[in-house]
């Protein structure tokens, strides 16, 4: 009998734990600060407690079985095997309760669709491993890069509060207005999901995918890439930061005035010591994921960059290779990724740098020009 | 000879399941680059779905089918032969890929273009060429199968008087026919945009990469019942014969069996509600992917009511039995929320997921494979195996595959996206359990390897019907059963 | 051999095993010539691995199909078995209407969802931000983005060539039914006529399809490389001409059979196969006709 008891604990312990933990807040899904992810958030509670509620009558009556109707305590088998009364009633209520589901559901799947009327769009693009995220009117955009040192993912350093979910340039956008995303991707499929706001959407290359979002409060959300995206996917988070109407407009006035000042930048004059400083910079948060830090690569999908003929030799196969990328690998066209500054400090610097020492200064206006005569 | 290469196979993915629990024991990377912790989530779900599951049943169904119906042996034995002489072959090329320059691949085991295509690794191509040798066996297998069902019954056997194993495996291999070649044509799609310079998942030329998931998924959700309908079948068989009474509503079994597996041609885009798939056709797929809850919840119902009033008594068998009704249904439940569509947004790739395939599979065709193993063990080796240790087993699988799964659901719920090697530092916590949870559950199975070798080599001699209340052609004839069984066909009323 | 009284369970056979040797080595070797090649790497130890795995292929092939005749004309089958056969035969069919249905499934999804979007129409209509100057037109001459794949100049229309080998095919199915007819009736010399004649229409499609490439490729410059369209339409057509040659081939044999004087008016399933076999790809081709040409 106790052998019994033991097993039965242990059968209705696999039970009891999804009703007790999902009870428990931390462990579930959280409603999040949009009317979306909230509509979401009520749909998936009611479906689950039906579940639960179906669990407990069908498991009840197999415990009931499984208790009462042991050979070991005598029970004599029945030897009826059909009933068509009950096993037509088993086929309609179930179908009942999902029409009931489906009512709810596709009301809130028919506003999730709905991203007309929209009053700021911004375009967002996957690209091994990091986001673009471009405002469309405002003729202004930047990347968005994971921003957790590398010691703390080798486990050399502590890790912070927003281990793998902090980025360099997070997006931003006012509170209270509805936003209208534009997602796209420009290597492989990348997915933008930021839970809070129950958005997530494949970014497919070639093609536009749209969703909307509109947040109430303002603060830092955060999520991560959801599809799986090549050897960083798991390090490419999305973090967003919303904030109030005047805040984004001051944001938005300095983001052109950024823009603007990096145009005026390619026609400077640079020294070697400024544009290697500046391309170690770009380096690191650019290169670096593949080519590594210290330009030794993983070869042979990421090759190496210290005493590579690339980087050594010509600096015209050098430059078409960075502005242009090599097809059929994970190299990019960064051309139209960074700035001309940016473009001819990191190919300085890969010149330059961990015993590189060709001495060859490439300028921002050098890199103009060799993208005009193509 | 399937059974033992499923084993080996599962032993091999699960070695890999092992590495994937072990880098994500902690935060932080530590055993393994994030390159090969993607090899590893790829090699383990292509092994385990193609290596060990689908050859699992391939040798129940070559084991138990002729001996159910009557048959000396299954309607074209070379063919046989050379269906699963391909396996091994496929799968030396597969895992020879984890060798060779650039790795194996490295994209999942639905091998989503572009990442599979233009961004794949050089190795892409063998696993290719693997993928079109499994299809061919999976096909003739099939094949054979079908003209074994449809043509070697004993006389007197109608279709509604054939036990359940046996219709579960027609409807299946009638869905590998279905889809195997689909999957033939994506791979060869592929192939094609590798190395012919075709468009098919490519904007710039006119294709779509999407076009990918939707062909691939008209493959892959059948594929997912033909992992789990010859589970249904077996335990439709240990049920009732460990509850000494008759499985209730054979027909409406087997009409439900037609019915999931009809509806499961028509729910593929559920796997993709994430990719932009127009409003319509969302609404579509989310419908019949719920209208699936039906029929599935019929066959609960029926293994429950089967239970009801009987006389039970609780063999190993019989224990991976119940378990897989149990956890079956709680990976429904999961599956039923995934269904609907805007929830699917939140779930999709996370850890939900994979808590749902999971309870799903492993409960579903790994503890269906366990339970038939048990009960038809003394049918093949002609002795009983050691029930303390088939309990212990149990046990231990039982508790390590839900200290494993479980608390995989609220790290989805949390919010952690699946397939990536390291994690925010909220999901530690769950994350150890759960690998905890894993190595229990892995190590485990070395107990079955034991308990299988001293059943083959000794221990006590079986009856030829040593279930009570087991009902079948198969506990007429001696065990273990004699080769090419009946070579005169029997009679059945 | 095994002697029952209902069955017959044939001996323990080699040709499974050498069958897989083959099969894997060939394709072991093809992906090798692939991968090096793409990789500008020397391919001749790959050629040389794909040449000898087509051989064990060739061998099987003989082997195999040899000894099942044997038996099958020692009268080892019974009617079962040959139930057998058939189901599995039709099942294989079947089999191939689904790998077809992948590539006509590609077409139409491309044709009614990617290109048009990606062209500025329908729910995802907004991808035509991302290629500038791109109109949705089908056939598509002109991809989205025309440095990466160029499109073709032109495209074969339906009323030349494709017209010709339509009747031809069709004609051919109606000649093999001749044939089977003529072989159930026991008249061997009107099988062999027919039979015949089905195999020199066979032939002339192919020559015409071979003809039609050369020409698509040479002056048109419509290849695999050009885009969506290109691709589809020497998929298509590409893989039903191998099967074209296939079905040649099985009839072929058959047609040796029939000289030998295999073959008798109840006993002739191999024949039989070959001409579902025919069917089907006849059938294949009439919806390449209307799908991949006309429309």
């Amino acid at each position: 009998m106790r052998v019994h008891a033991q097993r039965a604990g242990a059968l209705f312990g696999g039970l009891a734990v999804p009703a007790v933990s999902l009870a428990d807040w931390t462990m579930n899904m959280r409603p999040g600060v949009t009317s979306t992810s909230n509509e979401i958030f009520s749909l998936h509670m009611t479906i689950l407690w039906i579940c639960v509620a179906i669990g407990v009558v069908v498991f009840g009556v197999m415990f009931w079985s499984i208790f009462a109707h042991r050979k070991s305590q005598g029970h004599k088998p029945a030897n009826f095997h059909e009933n068509t009364v009950v096993e037509i009633l088993w086929t309609i209520i179930p179908f009942v309760i999902l029409v009931a589901m489906a009512i709810p559901a596709t009301a809130t799947l028919v506003k999730m669709y709905d991203t007309s009327e929209s009053e700021l769009d911004i375009r967002v693009t996957g690209y091994q491993w990091k986001w673009q995220y471009q405002y469309v009117d405002q003729d202004f955009g930047y990347f968005s890069t994971l921003a957790t040192p590398r010691d703390q993912i080798a486990n050399r350093q502590r890790k912070g509060e927003h281990y793998l979910l902090e980025v360099d340039n997070p997006l931003v956008i006012p509170v209270g207005r509805k936003v209208r995303l534009l997602l796209t991707a420009n290597d492989v499929i990348h997915s933008w999901w930021v839970p809070e706001f129950g958005v997530k959407k494949d970014a497919i290359p070639g093609f536009i995918n749209e969703a909307w979002v509109r947040v109430e409060e303002p603060g830092v959300y955060r999520g991560q890439c959801t599809e799986l995206c090549g050897k960083d996917h798991g390090f490419m988070p999305v973090v967003v930061r919303a904030v109030p109407e005047p805040e984004f407009q001051t944001w938005l006035a300095e983001q052109k005035a950024a823009a603007e000042k990096e145009r005026e930048l390619t026609q400077k004059d640079w020294t070697l010591e400024e544009l290697m400083a500046r391309g170690e910079k770009t380096y690191q948060t650019t290169c670096a994921a593949c080519h590594q830090p210290d330009g030794r690569g993983v070869p042979p999908a990421f090759p190496a960059l210290r005493g590579s003929p690339i980087a050594t030799g010509d600096l015209a196969a050098h430059m078409d290779i960075v502005v242009h990328g090599k097809s059929g690998t994970a190299m990019q066209a960064f051309g139209s990724q960074l700035s001309e500054v940016d473009l001819a400090a990191v190919i300085t610097y890969e010149r330059n740098a961990w015993g590189n020492s060709t001495g060859d200064m490439v300028t921002p206006k050098q890199i103009l020009d060799f993208k005009n005569q193509q | 000879m399937y059974l033992v290469f499923s084993f080996t196979m599962f032993l091999l993915g699960g070695s890999m399941a092992m590495v994937i629990r072990a880098e994500l024991f902690q935060p932080g990377l530590q055993i393994v680059q994030p390159e090969f912790f993607n090899q590893m989530t790829t090699m383990h779900g292509l092994i385990m779905v193609f290596g060990a599951v689908m050859p699992a049943f391939v040798g129940l169904a070559n084991w138990m089918i002729p001996l159910m119906i009557g048959a000396p042996d299954m309607a074209l034995p070379r063919m046989n032969n050379w269906s699963f002489w391909l396996l091994p072959c496929a799968f030396l090329i597969l895992v020879s890929t984890l060798f060779m320059e650039g790795g194996a691949p490295n994209f999942g085991w639905t091998f989503y273009a572009p990442l599979s295509t233009t961004y794949g690794p050089p190795s892409t191509t063998f696993f290719i060429f693997a993928i079109h040798i499994m299809g061919i066996s999976s096909i003739m297998g099939a094949i054979n199968v079908i003209a074994t069902i449809l043509n070697l019954r004993a006389p007197g056997m109608t279709l509604m008087k054939m036990p359940l194993f046996v219709w579960t495996w027609l409807i299946t291999a009638f869905l590998l026919i279905a889809v195997m070649p689909v999957l033939a044509g994506v791979v060869t799609m592929m192939l094609m945009d590798i190395n012919f310079g075709t468009s098919f998942f490519d904007a710039s030329g006119g294709g779509d990469p999407v076009l990918f998931q939707h062909v691939f998924w008209f493959f892959g959700h059948p594929e997912v019942y033909i992992m789990i309908l010859p589970a249904f079948g077996a335990i439709s068989h240990i049920i009732p014969a460990f509850s000494r009474k008759p499985l209730f509503g054979y027909a409406s079994m087997v009409y439900a069996v037609g019915a999931i597996a009809l509806l499961s041609f028509i729910v593929w885009a559920h796997h993709m509600f994430t990719v932009g798939v127009p409003l319509a056709g969302q609404l579509f797929f989310m419908y019949a992917t719920m209208l699936i809850a039906v029929p599935t919840g019929v066959k609960v119902f029926n293994w429950v009511a089967t239970m009801f009033r009987g006389s039970l008594s609780f063999e190993a068998p019989m224990l991976f039995a119940v378990a897989f009704v149990i956890l079956f249904t709680i990976g429904g439940f999961s599956g039923l929320m995934l269904a609907i569509a805007p929830s699917d947004f939140q779930y999709h790739d996370t850890y939900f997921v994979v808590a749902h395939f999971h309870y799903v599979l492993v409960p579903g065709a790994i503890f269906g494979i366990f339970a038939a193993a048990y009960f038809w063990l003394p049918k093949w080796t002609g002795h009983m195996y050691d029930e303390a240790l088939a309990k212990t087993h149990f046990w231990l699988s039982f508790i390590g595959m839900n200290l494993a799964f479980f608390p995989m659901h609220f790290l989805g719920l949390a919010g952690m996206p699946r397939r990536i090697p390291d994690y925010a530092l909220q999901f530690a916590d769950f994350n150890m359990i759960s690998s905890i949870g894993a190595f229990m559950f892995g190590a485990t199975q070395l107990l079955f390897l034991l308990i299988v070798v001293r059943c083959v080599r000794g221990g006590e001699p079986a009856p030829a019907k040593p279930w009570e209340g087991a009902e079948g052609l198969e506990w007429t004839v001696p065990s273990p059963a004699p080769y090419h069984t009946f070579s005169t066909p029997p009679e059945v009323k | 051999m095994a002697e029952n009284q209902t069955y017959y369970v044939p001996e323990q056979s080699k040709w499974p095993i050498v069958a897989t040797i083959g099969l894997g080595v060939t394709l072991y070797g093809l992906a090798s010539i692939l991968v090096n090649g793409g990789r500008g790497e020397s391919t001749t130890g790959a050629w040389v691995m794909f040449m000898v795995g087509a051989l064990i292929m060739a061998y099987m092939l003989f082997g195999w199909f040899g000894s099942v005749i044997r038996e099958s004309r020692a009268g080892l089958y019974s009617a079962q078995m040959d139930r057998s056969f058939r189901w599995g035969m039709s099942w294989f069919i079947f089999s191939e209407v689904m790998f077809f249905a992948a590539f006509f499934g590609a077409l139409f999804y491309v044709r009614m969802f990617a290109v048009p979007w990606l062209g500025g129409e329908g729910d995802k209509g907004s991808s035509a931000m991302l290629w500038e100057g791109f109109q949705a037109t089908w056939p598509l001459v002109q991809n989205p983005d025309p440095e990466a794949y160029p499109g073709p100049r032109e495209v074969i229309g339906p009323w030349g060539l494709p017209l010709i080998n339509t009747l031809l095919l069709v004609s051919s199915s109606f000649t093999v039914t001749v044939a089977h007819h003529a072989l159930k009736a026991g008249h061997r010399h009107t099988v062999k006529v027919w039979l015949g004649a089905t195999i020199v229409l066979g032939l002339s499609f192919l020559v015409l399809q071979a003809e039609e490439y050369v020409h698509a490729y040479q002056e048109l410059d419509l290849t695999l490389q050009s885009g969506i369209y290109g691709s589809t339409f020497f998929m298509l057509t590409g893989f039903h001409g191998a099967h074209v040659t296939l079905g040649t081939l099985m009839l072929f044999i058959m047609l040796v059979r029939v000289f030998k004087g295999h073959f008798t008016a109840d006993n002739h399933f191999g024949f039989e196969a070959a001409a579902w076999y025919w069917h089907f790809v006849d059938v294949v081709w009439l919806a390449l006709f209307v799908f991949v040409y006309i429309l």
